[in-house]
């Protein structure tokens, strides 16, 4: 079972008390995650990936395992710790403002 | 006995602010969506239960809140707004070609009629409509399609669309508002678009006479004269009598026609409100007193309203949805500040006293009379 831990404001908007979690059926990469967590909560469809192009929105981050994972493109392997669920998938809003 | 709500959006949640007829004893709701921006909270004329509220943040992007009972319970519907076609380019602050991106809605419309259809005033600047409750969204691309649209810029707050007039009499007559582009309006019920400008002059552009490229703050009709629209410009107060087809200045004796905020005595649609500031520079009010003025007369002839607002080291700023009117008997009037405060008149504008002081900055206020 993977583990996705949300940033607050979108734990409030899916009515999610802490972590989701969630499995995949195939390819293991970020982009199945993310469908498959849209699927389950459609309400963050937009938020963390633009609705209509599917890129990852500016001030949204991925963090797994200590990385910043959010340049290793949508098609990337999740890492094994993640896959196993031993650490989570973490949905990040950037640091930004005061 | 009426009651009356009070919707206000937030830079940190929306409020909901609610009272008897009497208007002196109020309760407050929320914040609800708290830390998101709510940039406008509206409810249908045709279902006033039906509440629709614009949520978004700078990361998380656009969400459609609706309630179907007054507020009690909220429900997301859909943020889906992608812009009609090839969303081409419109100029950048530089003057440089700049691609169309969605940023929030600033602005929802309902319909008088139909509780389901719903116009949305967005950035970057057009006009959407939903038809079934906020859950789908299309735009009307004629607005951004007549020919001008690559020649618009943003204002200081980014290009939005956000005025909606609706003429109650005759659904095909429409007209909006876009900083930095000016007024459109359509005859043909939102196919076809026309500047509706002729009349505005602007010194901060080239051409001071333009067809478009007007910093319009906001536009407000009273709905028992749909030709009659009052309009407060980046600079000048102006009246149009003929639907926007042409506008005159009518900012006669107010001490700063600069400002962000009008709007129309419920039952008096000759007496218009208006709330001064200083200058494009200065945000706050002439001389740190809060005044709102009204004119009686359709303008040009204006009257300080001080009675109940600090008339002293006041530099705050009332943002240009931030105005409503009730249409109990005397007419209620409400503003909300970037300070905080929702101030509330029971008399017209003669007084006026603090609903509430210590919210976040204020994005706009609406006021619903209910049975």
């Amino acid at each position: 079972m993977i583990r996705v831990v949300l940033p607050a404001h979108l734990r409030s908007l899916a009515g999610v008390a802490k972590e989701v979690e969630l499995s995949l059926e195939g390819a293991a990469t970020q982009e199945a995650l993310l469908d498959a967590l849209e699927a389950i909560h459609p309400v963050l469809r937009g938020t963390i990936r633009d609705g209509a192009t599917l890129q990852r929105r500016p001030f949204v981050r991925f963090f797994a395992c200590g990385e910043d994972v959010s340049h290793a493109g949508a098609g990337a392997t999740l890492p094994a710790p993640v896959l196993a669920g031993v650490e989570p998938f973490i949905v990040v809003g950037a640091m930004a403002g005061g | 006995m009426s009651r009356v709500r009070v919707l206000v959006g937030t830079c940190k949640g929306a409020f909901i602010l609610a009272s008897d007829g009497i208007r002196s004893d109020w309760t407050v709701t929320g914040p609800l969506f708290g830390g998101w921006e709510i940039y406008h909270v509206t409810a249908s004329p045709a279902d006033p239960d039906r509440i629709y509220a614009s949520q978004s943040t700078g990361w998380f992007g656009q969400q459609v809140q609706r309630s179907d009972d007054g507020g009690l319970t909220w429900q997301p519907v859909g943020n889906d707004f992608r812009y009609d076609g090839v969303a081409g380019t419109h100029q950048w602050y530089d003057g440089t070609p700049h691609p169309w991106e969605f940023a929030r809605v600033w602005h929802f419309e309902p319909s008088p009629t139909d509780r389901d259809a719903v116009f949305a005033g967005v950035e970057d600047a057009a006009l959407f409509q939903s038809l079934d409750g906020g859950a789908g969204w299309k735009e009307l691309p004629g607005l951004r399609g007549h020919g001008s649209g690559p020649a618009w810029q943003p204002g200081a707050g980014g290009m939005c669309l956000h005025s909606v007039i609706l003429d109650p009499a005759d659904p095909a007559r429409m007209l909006v508002a876009i900083s930095a582009a000016g007024v459109f309006r359509t005859l043909d019920g939102g196919d076809t678009w026309e500047p509706a400008n002729r009349g505005l002059r602007s010194e901060g552009i080239p051409d001071a006479e333009a067809e478009v490229g007007h910093c319009v703050h906001h536009v407000a009709m009273h709905p028992d004269r749909p030709d009659v629209l009052f309009m407060q410009k980046h600079w000048d107060v102006m009246r149009s009598d003929d639907f926007g087809a042409s506008w005159y200045e009518i900012s006669g004796d107010l001490p700063s026609d600069f400002g962000f905020a009008i709007d129309v005595h419920a039952h008096e649609p000759q007496t218009v409100y208006v709330v001064p500031i200083t200058s494009d520079s200065l945000h706050y009010p002439p001389d740190g007193r809060l005044r709102v003025y009204r004119s009686r007369t359709g303008g040009g002839e204006w009257q300080p309203l001080s009675e109940g607002l600090p008339q002293r080291d006041c530099y705050l700023n009332v943002l240009r949805d931030a105005m409503a009117v009730d249409s109990l008997d005397p007419c209620g009037v409400y503003f909300g500040t970037t300070g905080g405060q929702v101030y509330a008149s029971r008399d017209a504008g003669d007084s006026w006293a603090p609903i509430v002081r210590d919210l976040p900055r204020v994005l706009s206020v609406e006021a619903q009379t209910l049975p």
